[in-house]
């Protein structure tokens, strides 16, 4: 009996770690973990959307002046970019489960790009210019360089607390973005060293759910911040 | 062979050679392990040693209030101490308490499965956990915080100079650490049943696990977020709950409340859930009700979301929306209620045992009682606006976490100590020290009940202006040594039991469950082979007659072996 925990695990192949008792399983566990991580970074996000809602819901007014001093076109330019990389990974994905391991890391590296791009328009070209206009709730002087008169007209307090909220959301969104490069170069490396970590298409399907789920986020975010109805 | 072991026939013989406990003796195996039940010992430690922070903080608080003008701190310190008080208890103590010691070692047991789904993501929440209680004591060390545990803005972002950025920082790392735990849970009940162990097969308590985790995963995100802002209004500047930026301080009450009413329900489920295990146990029937029971755990999950704004009947939110937080709050009451019917019913002719964790399971029951009915009082809104921000308050939520969760957790431990350890603990100071936190704890919340009635605020340093109000304070602080003495008490015998306690075998309590048919202390992979699961849940029918006397007997022997050491 001093062999107990051999005897019961003997009949696993590698691939299944010592808790499961099939590669299904795993599967499956792995599937609803990540699921159910993804509902927590729903609730996550949710009680930011919340404190939105109720801000808007009563300054709906100014918070209509201020959006137009963010710029839509960058924000369309990186809703393509961003459901472009939602398409390239769900690529990825595909070929992950065929096993072509040449077209996956192609579209894994293509997604990290448009990612990486992504981050690229947010802080060069949409954040940098706030920061030079004093419009960074840390760095603060407004009205500063407002582009239209009627921005005059609006309360610093509510500047202020409109830029925290845009900052805040896009902000984590952007950090989500960052952690999802930081995680697809470390599963190209992987795939690259033809680890058994990632010999499964697994690893690679939960990250292309997390990929989605930042991409929805952002599909929220961007009508929300630069699309506002008068 | 021991006498411990001839009890179930089936059940195979305790096995010296090896266990999870001798399974590698370095540090290097304990911090690294990825064993459930290593982690839940972790776990087991780590929040002690935060119970017994926080205990004397509490026991700083009573002796300050004796005299109606203080006799030690300054205002300042006094808020301080209350407010470690309050933070280490919920955020490192009561909410991990259950689940991530007791529920980590037994929701594999219990499933008959060979560790959780994520045995690294489970190492990892204790760390997580650790990073976390090691910036809330940091915070403390460097002088304090002065909020109260509920960290209230805009004192908390504007005003407070003291170490609230580290403290809210430690709380953001904790709730991570109990997300990892939820998980873990939710996927290892829904996946690694053993054979045959279908859902209306579990034991109740991993129903009320399940319960508990799905609140962590519903309501632990929204803390995150909310304490995250704090933070990052106190570091970046930003403004979301600044009143001079036209936001909403009571948003933040909502936000908070949102997470924090739940929380109340991670912490009492898991002790609802101890309490059918030993209640079953210990009165050898099966629960009443079980799929009544199991659903109440759900409602009380559900409903339990819908309550939060009986914390701010008196913020200043709408007359309307409080009718409404009011209405769900009593509905709260029939899930609770539910299980209490079910726990008597249960014991009704049911052949009673009197030991250490039945008397925590019974104490749980009336504790529990007194603390929801006096919620009742609370959550009508006519009568919270006299009641509310009083001593009373401290008393009703002092009842359902102390007397609800502590009782559960102190009964949990007692009754899988020899699972846990292999080793039984002296049951005469385990009845002792149950006894002690029972009378103990009334003796220090009734007189706060009647304080609170009478107008006492909570967080108040003097009260000179009504020195009538001392004696019920004295009676309480000398409660609180009753208390004291009853929690320190099974820290010493539960040590001396690891080396000279009796030894257990595999099922001491001839309990029904997988947990009992593994070896005490189970081995690394917990079973040698995947158990299949043939009969309902408690089925203590099934345990015979035969074997019933043979627990007296055992009993009489044990009381005997006892008397002779």
């Amino acid at each position: 009996m001093a062999s107990t925990h051999v005897d019961s695990t003997s009949h696993h192949d590698p691939e299944v770690y010592h808790q499961f008792e099939t590669l299904e399983q795993q599967n499956d566990s792995y599937i609803v973990g990540m699921w159910t991580f993804l509902v927590t970074e729903i609730m996550f996000f949710g009680g930011m959307f919340f404190i939105y809602i109720i801000y808007r819901w009563s300054n709906q007014d100014m918070f209509y002046r201020l959006h137009t001093e963010l710029s839509w076109p960058l924000g369309a330019l990186n809703t393509v970019i961003l459901l472009l990389s939602s398409f390239t990974m769900a690529c990825a994905v595909h070929h992950a489960t065929l096993k072509n391991r040449k077209p996956q890391q192609i579209f894994m590296g293509l997604t990290a790009l448009l990612a990486s791009g992504f981050l690229v328009v947010k802080l060069a070209f949409e954040w940098y210019p706030k920061w030079q206009h004093g419009h960074m709730p840390w760095y603060w002087d407004w009205p500063g360089h407002v582009s239209s008169p009627d921005l005059l007209q609006v309360p610093g307090g509510t500047a202020k607390m409109f830029y925290s909220l845009y900052f805040a959301m896009t902000g984590l969104h952007g950090i989500h973005v960052l952690i999802g490069i930081i995680c697809i170069v470390i599963l190209m490396y992987l795939t690259k060293i033809k680890s058994i970590l990632v010999d499964s298409f697994l690893p690679t399907e939960m990250f292309g759910l997390y990929w989605h789920f930042v991409d929805l986020v952002w599909i929220f975010l961007f009508p929300l911040f630069y699309l506002m109805p008068k | 062979m021991s006498a411990t072991s001839v009890g179930i026939p089936d059940v195979p013989k305790p096995k010296e050679e090896k266990n999870y406990l001798n399974n590698g003796n370095t540090i290097a195996s304990w911090l690294l392990t990825t064993d459930h039940k290593r982690i839940a010992i972790l776990y087991l430690i780590s929040v002690s040693f935060f119970f017994l922070v926080g205990g004397t903080a509490a026991g700083l608080v009573r002796l300050e209030l004796t005299s109606p003008r203080g006799i030690f701190f300054e205002n300042e310190t006094y808020n301080k101490i209350f407010s470690l008080h309050g933070i280490i208890m919920v955020f490192f103590f009561l909410i991990p308490a259950i689940p991530a010691v007791i529920g980590n070692f037994l929701v594999p047991l219990m499933c008959g499965a060979r560790d959780l789904a994520f045995p690294r993501m489970n190492l990892l929440s204790w760390y997580v956990f650790i990073s976390g209680g090691f910036l809330a004591v940091l915070a403390m060390l460097l002088g304090g915080v002065d909020t109260g545990w509920t960290f209230y803005t805009p004192y908390s972002s504007l005003y407070s100079n003291t170490q609230v950025t580290l403290a809210v920082f430690g709380g953001f790392l904790a709730g991570f650490s109990s997300i990892f735990t939820g998980i873990n849970f939710i996927v290892t009940i829904h996946k690694m049943r053993a054979p045959g162990l279908t859902w209306f097969r579990l034991p109740l308590f991993l129903w009320a696990q399940y319960a508990t985790s799905v609140i962590i995963i519903l309501g632990t995100p929204v803390i995150a977020i909310t304490l995250l802002l704090l933070f990052a209004e106190r570091v970046l500047k930003l403004g979301v709950f600044s009143p001079e930026l036209g936001g909403d301080p009571v948003l933040f009450q909502h936000m908070f409340w949102f997470y924090s009413h739940p929380a109340v329900y991670i912490m009492i489920l898991p002790a609802m859930g101890v309490t059918n295990e030993i209640i079953s146990c210990f009165s050898r029937r099966r629960v009443f009700g079980y799929s009544f029971v199991a659903f109440s755990s759900l409602a009380i999950a559900g409903l339990g979301f819908l309550v939060w704004g009986h914390h701010m009947f008196v913020s200043g939110q709408s007359m309307y929306q409080g009718l409404v937080f009011s209405i769900i709050t009593f509905l709260v009451a029939v899930p609770s209620a539910i299980k209490i019917f079910n726990w008597v019913a249960t014991m009704y002719k049911g052949s009673i045992r009197l030991q250490t964790p039945m008397w925590y399971g019974m104490g749980f029951i009336g504790l529990f009682l007194v603390g929801g009915l006096t919620g009742l009082f609370l959550s009508s809104m006519a009568s919270d606006v006299h009641l509310h921000d009083t001593y009373f308050v401290v008393a009703h939520f002092h009842y359902v976490m102390v007397g609800g969760t502590i009782m559960g957790y102190m009964g949990g431990l007692h009754m899988w100590w020899p699972k846990m350890t292999g080793r039984m603990y002296p049951e005469f100071l385990g009845q002792l020290s149950a006894m002690l936190v029972f009378v103990g704890f009334n003796m220090t919340f009734i007189p706060q009940f009647i304080v609170g009635y009478l107008g006492m605020p909570r967080r108040y340093h003097y009260y000179y202006l009504a020195p009538e109000f001392q004696v019920y304070n004295i009676m309480s602080t000398l409660g609180t040594t009753v208390l004291g003495i009853g929690y320190i008490l099974p820290v010493f015998y539960l040590l001396w039991s690891l080396k000279y306690g009796r030894k257990a075998g595999p099922n001491p309590w001839h309990a029904w469950g997988l947990e009992w048919t593994t070896a005490s202390p189970p081995p690394t992979f917990n079973f040698a082979t995947v158990p299949i699961v043939t009969s309902e849940a408690y089925d203590y029918d099934a345990v015979s007659d035969e074997q019933h006397d043979f627990l007296r007997e055992e009993e009489d022997a044990a009381k005997a072996a006892e008397g002779k050491e």
